[in-house]
């Protein structure tokens, strides 16, 4: 008699990585995963995606950073962060440990800041990959301006892998009319994988005041609102890239996970929805090894780009 | 301590002032460890259009009954429909987060305005415990927005400042007569300017203070970094590093 095992497997590879769910924490919503230690056991989590790191400290934009919109939210914090440094030196000690997949997120204004950055993390053996932030919408220099443009995505890319031994993401911005052609762009200049997406550009105004809610005036759309968005373009993006593709944007449930797998992507990232129910990244995980059991799915890889 | 979520059972809900309601919660959790100035954060139940929690300082703590008291100043949507939550429904609820007030000095003065009035009472009752019976000095535009002081006079001196005259003093709270007297410590909670009065003030006659910070913020643990207040070593969370934070680290702060 054939043995059917009750428990789904769950792992899934992105690039060299090898992650126990496919289920990781975004950039700038999970702190440096010590934040939540008190409510997640992170070896429950296929890894998790600490701070943006620049070359230098960062203070950030000013107050106010933060509004509530419909179903989501706006952030202008600007990559406040203690820089590669500091990282290196005092948090990479504090995180190495970690029993799941410790991935760095990597900004900078300038190309020689990205690889900077990137060499220095090169070096930390426990970080087994970062993420290129070519996306974010609130600083003024750099940035997303890396993102929108496909000559100026593959310079970085390229540019990066050259200092970069392990496995590189991408991240990518929705800002733009046409994600495919960046995303094949840093696929050809050596990305071994892309996430997507980054927030969507909005602005909220307080009519009360007559001035914009942040500082910045505008700012990063996250949350539930633009989950449509989100599965769509990593839709597209799978069906015309062969790198693994990492799936976010309004995750807060196991279905909205899936939607993500089955438009094509191999992991996904929880954002904004950390910020409502600190659990909800493991909560989605027992979710998915649910949904297998319920439908018979012996390995979470065989519903990947199923639609 | 250890940060939880739990499901808090709503015991009481009363009203307050005008627009304030105070919830009494009931969760089943040993509560000794709840700092007073600490907060909470509230998931709003029920609410399409309101998707963060919402950030509300510990207002009292009864330890031997397991109840926390919230004091909750309707501002919005979210504090509207918690104005509305029935007794016995549950409230999913993630405490206690922040930094609390010290409660440190021997002759202590404890300064609030509107909301900012929430902390001071589990505060004042923290000083008792200690034998200190602070000064405790409640500021407000007219006497209809100064709370139910009986509330507060078992655990200090009660002093209250209006701006009209109707209670009280006439004027701001840092020109009532008991703010003069000397003190080695000052903790002050309400207002932004009043805060910034009070602490220029405690500044220049060299007693210790802290105040506590109010921003709008969206995880209270620290992740997002949305919260920050600009003190003298760069952005930090009021969240997290805060509310409460000494005005040795605020003097860019005060002087804004």
């Amino acid at each position: 008699m054939e043995h059917i095992s009750n428990e789904p497997s769950l792992q899934v590879r992105v690039a060299s990585m090898t992650l126990r769910n496919p289920v990781m924490t975004a950039s700038g919503t999970f702190g440096y995963g010590e934040e939540y230690a008190d409510f997640v056991d992170l070896g429950h989590l296929g890894g998790i995606v600490v701070k943006g790191t620049t070359g230098s400290r960062r203070e950030g934009n000013a107050y106010p950073r933060m509004a509530e919109t419909p179903s989501g939210m706006l952030n202008a914090v600007g990559l406040q962060n203690v820089g590669v440094e500091a990282f290196c030196s005092e948090v990479y000690d504090r995180i190495k440990h970690f029993d799941t997949n410790v991935v760095v997120n990597v900004s900078g204004s300038t190309l020689e800041e990205y690889c900077q950055v990137a060499a220095r993390i090169d070096a930390l053996s426990a970080i087994p990959a970062i993420e290129l932030n070519i996306s974010c919408p609130n600083v003024k220099q750099g940035g997303m301006t890396f993102g929108t443009r496909p000559e100026m995505a593959a310079e970085v890319v390229a540019a990066v892998r050259s200092v970069f031994s392990r496995t590189l993401i991408v991240k990518l911005t929705p800002n733009v009319t046409n994600v495919v052609e960046i995303a094949q762009a840093v696929e050809e200049a050596g990305a071994d994988s892309v996430s997507l997406i980054n927030t969507l550009l909005g602005m909220a105004i307080d009519v009360e005041r007559r001035r914009p809610m942040l500082s910045t005036i505008t700012g990063g759309l996250s949350g539930p609102c633009v989950k449509p968005v989100a599965v769509r373009m990593v839709w597209q993006v799978a069906h015309a890239v062969k790198i693994p593709v990492i799936g976010l944007g309004g995750i807060s449930t196991a279905a909205d996970a899936l939607e993500f797998l089955m438009a094509g992507a191999r992991a996904v990232q929880v954002g904004t929805a950390n910020f409502v129910d600190p659990t909800v990244s493991v909560r989605i995980v027992d979710g998915l090894a649910d949904y297998c059991r319920r439908h018979h799915i012996a390995d979470i890889n065989d519903i990947v780009g199923i639609v | 301590m250890k940060k939880q979520m739990t499901d808090f059972r709503v015991v009481a809900r009363e009203d307050y002032l005008p627009n304030f309601f105070v919830l009494t919660l009931q969760g089943g959790e040993p509560l000794d460890e709840v700092r007073p100035g600490q907060f909470v954060e509230v998931a709003v139940p029920d609410c399409r259009e309101v998707m963060l929690r919402r950030p509300i300082s510990v207002h009292d703590v009864d330890v031997e009954a397991g109840t926390l008291s919230l004091l909750v100043q309707v501002v919005g949507r979210g504090t509207e429909r918690l104005s509305q939550v029935a007794v016995g429904s549950t409230l999913n609820v993630i405490w206690s987060l922040g930094r609390g007030f010290s409660v440190a000095g021997e002759r202590v003065l404890l300064v609030g305005g509107g909301t900012g009035v929430a902390p001071l009472l589990y505060l004042a009752k923290c000083y008792a415990a200690r034998g200190v019976r602070p000064t405790l000095l409640l500021g407000g535009r007219t006497s209809g927005l100064i709370p139910t002081l009986s509330r507060y006079e078992p655990w200090g001196r009660l002093c209250v400042a209006t701006d009209d005259g109707s209670l009280g003093e006439r004027g701001l709270v840092t020109e009532h007569s008991c703010f003069a007297e000397p003190y080695d410590h000052i903790c002050a909670c309400g207002p932004t300017p009043m805060m910034k009065a009070v602490a220029r003030s405690a500044r220049q006659r060299g007693i210790d203070c802290e105040v506590s910070l109010e921003n709008m913020m969206a995880c209270g643990l620290g992740a997002c970094l949305c919260c920050v207040a600009a003190t003298d070593e760069g952005h930090k969370c009021v969240c997290r590093e805060g509310p409460v934070f000494d005005i040795k680290h605020l003097n860019q702060w005060m002087n804004e």
